[in-house]
């Protein structure tokens, strides 16, 4: 009582000190939390690659290279790591040049330890002196029963969304519980990606994909490099890529599948190391070099393998990639008849098709001879799977094979969920392939992961058996019901991609486009270029569409990228290491230390 | 005058009736475009008089450039071969330009969307054909059909300014909006 009525008179003195103390107590006893307070982002005139707070894996090669501008040519750089001269800790002699954009660089180094580097750069001007200090990390993490083979599956786009509308397709959805999930969601761990970029908040597929390979983080249309100033697509200071640690530390076994054109971004940001992934004739060439040549190599594209007097080729020289890499001992397949009469030579080519590879329900479906052409005779990527694990399983050091569903991006770019939702079955079921192995190869790890989103999602259900069209015919809440997908033949894909009651698939970005809520039977493409400005495809009015405004750039034709963060499942040795929100230069870190990986053993 | 000295000014009199008759000929159901046009004519039927001039140009589609395809590459179809050096007349659409300003343009069966992120610049299709043009380009309209006549080039060849890889292409003669 007494208590009550001196904190209600609030004017005892004593009363006052026990209130200050109080504050105090919960205050320092983390009855209040506090955050770390955060700059809005600023450009540095010093410019360090690696960037501020890069891990790497011990022993992971690197171009160690610092740019500066300065108003008045610099005088002297001086670059110290622990307190010691750069050129020192490296053991190797830096290449400088000084003046207003003056260069650091010492190429192919290593941290030959686990645990921190503190990079300190000093800039001598005639104004003064510029500072900049980052961190570094640098870890030897590993399981204690490394896994012997890793499968990385990338799902191009492939966002929470894509995968539901998959399960929903594949598996259907009975009083609200699915019949069954999909192989990816049957899994032991699942963890939520980030995506960016270092230069931007939005990802490509080049940079993202880079992130998974090299435990770095790149620029949008870089792979395997920290992007310079300078213009050359090929200078810029290169990262160690999950390929070439690989073979270089471990002599393993090591494939990339896409259904993408094999030189498109996912893929080639694997081994290859450059600033515009549209040089694909180089990273065709690239794919030779044994630093990181891949022992499978299965997929789309063989335009830029071919000749130049070859026509359809799209090489700017004489080389013939498919002869070089026949005296290099490949197998070459270019058709599925080829590819199941292959077996399991040590190495192979697979090229299905002169540019990527057609998807799943041009292919499988409606084979509609006006989308396939003469390409009559494409393997599915379960097809593709199958062979390279088959072909890399014969190595005894392990094999790293990463799988991409390329066209589930390349679908939802041109706003197809459905074509986009048969690709992810598809590769869903090469998952299957993958688990399977694993079963009998419990050294296995599989990881299943896109590399950044798309802005669709499932608002209900569409349909006009009650004329209604258009906007009135989305049924949301309780009108959506289900949609009427059924799959009669249980081969995982619904039987019709366009049922009675479809799913109500809407965009949160999109170019001015029709929308018809229908399946199309040939891909169209929802807006086109005019005159420097995306308008919508007329193509597409042809089919009852209505005109919705678009809500991005006009520069832009197709729906973009999402910031979203993405799901990534995993199940194997070294799984547990997936869990939580995890930035996407760790999918890397899961990989070696799953793999057991140490950058400073060398197999030669 | 001569016999093909009056046939010649004949010709040259029709021709200039005709540009003169050109602000009166609206066409249906398009768009009239603000910006200057790259129409060296509208669309009509070919003039009876063309024969006089040379050869008539032959109709090539999209779906004959080729008579066969594989990953090891394009088979140039015997129809196309045939017509090599020759005058020929194809309907599709303008793809966007690589450059403002480009003395060449791409025809495409279809509109083009070119998506900078999930294709590159090198992405374009197997069947389209490079129009060379004697201006360069300043205005296109993209999203309707054209129809365009001129003589037939076939082989490999790069442009020295952009890289661009091209096998099939038609130095123009005229250009015009396909019925």
């Amino acid at each position: 009582m007494y208590h009550f009525n001196m904190f209600m008179s609030g004017q005892s003195r004593l009363g006052r000190v026990l209130v200050t103390l109080l504050v105090l107590v919960s205050l320092m006893s983390g009855m209040t939390v506090s955050y770390a307070a955060y700059k809005a982002p600023e450009t540095s005139a010093i410019t360090i690659m690696p960037i501020d707070r890069a891990k790497f894996l011990i022993g992971q090669k690197f171009d160690f290279a610092i740019e500066v501008k300065t108003d008045s040519p610099a005088k002297a750089i001086e670059v110290t790591i622990n307190g010691l001269a750069a050129e020192t800790y490296f053991s190797k002699q830096a290449i400088t040049k000084l003046d207003k954009m003056s260069t650091y660089r010492i190429n192919e180094v290593a941290f030959p330890q686990a645990g921190k580097a503190v990079v300190a750069v000093t800039v001598t001007t005639a104004q003064g002196i510029e500072k900049r200090t980052v961190s570094y990390e640098i870890t030897a993490d590993k399981i204690n029963k490394p896994a012997k083979n890793v499968i990385l599956f990338i799902g191009d786009g492939m966002s929470l969304q894509a995968r539901q509308i998959a399960r929903i397709l594949s598996k259907g959805i009975t009083e609200g519980k699915y019949n069954d999930l999909l192989e990816m969601d049957k899994m032991s761990n699942l963890a939520l990606i980030t995506t960016s970029g270092n230069d931007s908040l939005v990802t490509d597929s080049a940079n993202s994909a880079s992130a998974y390979a090299t435990g770095h983080k790149s620029t949008v249309n870089a792979m395997g490099v920290y992007a310079d100033s300078t213009k050359d697509p090929f200078d810029d200071p290169k990262v160690e890529n999950i390929i070439e640690l690989a073979k270089r530390t471990r002599g393993m076994a090591t494939g990339i599948v896409s259904t993408a054109n094999i030189t498109d971004a996912t893929p080639a940001a694997m081994l290859a190391h450059t600033r515009k992934r549209s040089e694909q004739n180089f990273i065709a060439a690239e794919m030779l070099n044994p630093l990181h040549r891949p022992d499978v190599i299965l997929g789309g594209g063989s335009r830029h393998f071919l000749p130049k007097s070859v026509p359809g080729s799209k090489r700017t020289d004489d080389r013939n990639l498919i002869e070089e890499f026949k005296g290099q001992g490949y197998a070459v397949a270019t058709s599925k008849t080829e590819l199941n009469k292959i077996g399991t030579p040590d190495k192979m080519l697979g090229l299905f098709q002169l540019d990527n590879m057609d998807v799943y329900v041009d292919r499988e479906v409606t084979k509609n001879p006006a989308v396939l052409g003469n390409f009559t005779d494409q393997p599915t990527l379960m097809d593709m799977t199958k062979t390279a694990i088959a072909t890399l399983s014969k190595n005894k050091n392990g094999f790293f094979l990463m799988v991409e569903g390329a066209s589930i991006d390349k679908q939802l770019h041109t706003m197809d969920w459905q074509r986009a939702a048969y690709d992810t079955i598809e590769m869903d079921k090469a998952i299957g392939i993958a688990k399977e192995f694993a079963k009998k190869n419990a050294d296995t790890l599989i990881v299943v992961v896109a590399d950044h989103a798309h802005g669709a999602s499932i608002t209900g259900t569409y349909h006009e058996l009650d004329g209604k069209t258009g906007r009135e015919a989305v049924r949301i809440y309780a009108d959506a019901g289900w949609p009427t997908f059924a799959d009669a033949d249980g081969d995982g894909f619904p039987d019709d991609p366009n049922p009675s009651v479809t799913l109500a698939v809407q965009f949160a970005n999109h170019p001015d486009y029709y929308e018809n809520y229908h399946f199309q039977e040939v891909p169209t493409a929802p807006a086109i270029m005019a005159n420097g400005k995306a308008v919508a495809n007329p193509k597409r009015a042809e089919q009852g569409g209505v005109l919705k405004e678009g809500n991005i750039p006009t520069s832009d034709p197709s729906e973009v990228h999402a910031a979203d963060d993405v799901p990534l499942t995993a199940e194997g040795p070294g799984a547990d290491y997936f869990k939580g929100i995890m930035d996407n230069t760790e999918v890397f870190y899961g990989i070696v230390r799953a793999l057991g990986l140490d950058g400073r053993k060398s197999q030669k | 005058m001569t016999n093909l000295a009056r046939r010649v000014s004949i010709i040259t009199l029709i021709i200039v009736l005709a540009g003169l008759s050109l602000p009166l000929v609206e066409q249906d159901g398009t768009v009239p475009y603000e910006e200057s046009s790259l129409f060296f004519s509208t669309a009509q039927a070919a003039p009876a008089w063309l024969p006089w001039f040379g050869e008539q140009a032959t109709a090539l589609d999209f779906s004959e450039l080729y008579s066969g395809a594989s990953p090891l590459g394009l088979e140039l179809s015997p129809k196309l071969k045939n017509l090599e050096g020759k005058k020929v007349r194809i309907s599709g659409f303008m793809a966007p330009p690589l450059k403002p300003t480009l003395s060449f343009f791409v025809l495409t069966k279809v509109p083009m969307s070119i998506c900078p992120f999930c294709s590159t610049d090198a992405d374009w299709p197997n069947d389209i054909v490079l129009v060379k043009l004697l201006q360069p380009v300043t205005a296109l309209p993209f999203d309707r059909p054209i129809t365009v006549t001129g003589q037939l080039e076939v082989g490999y060849q790069v442009d020295d300014e952009t890289g661009f890889v091209s096998l099939v292409r038609i130095v123009a003669d005229t250009i015009e909006e396909a019925n």
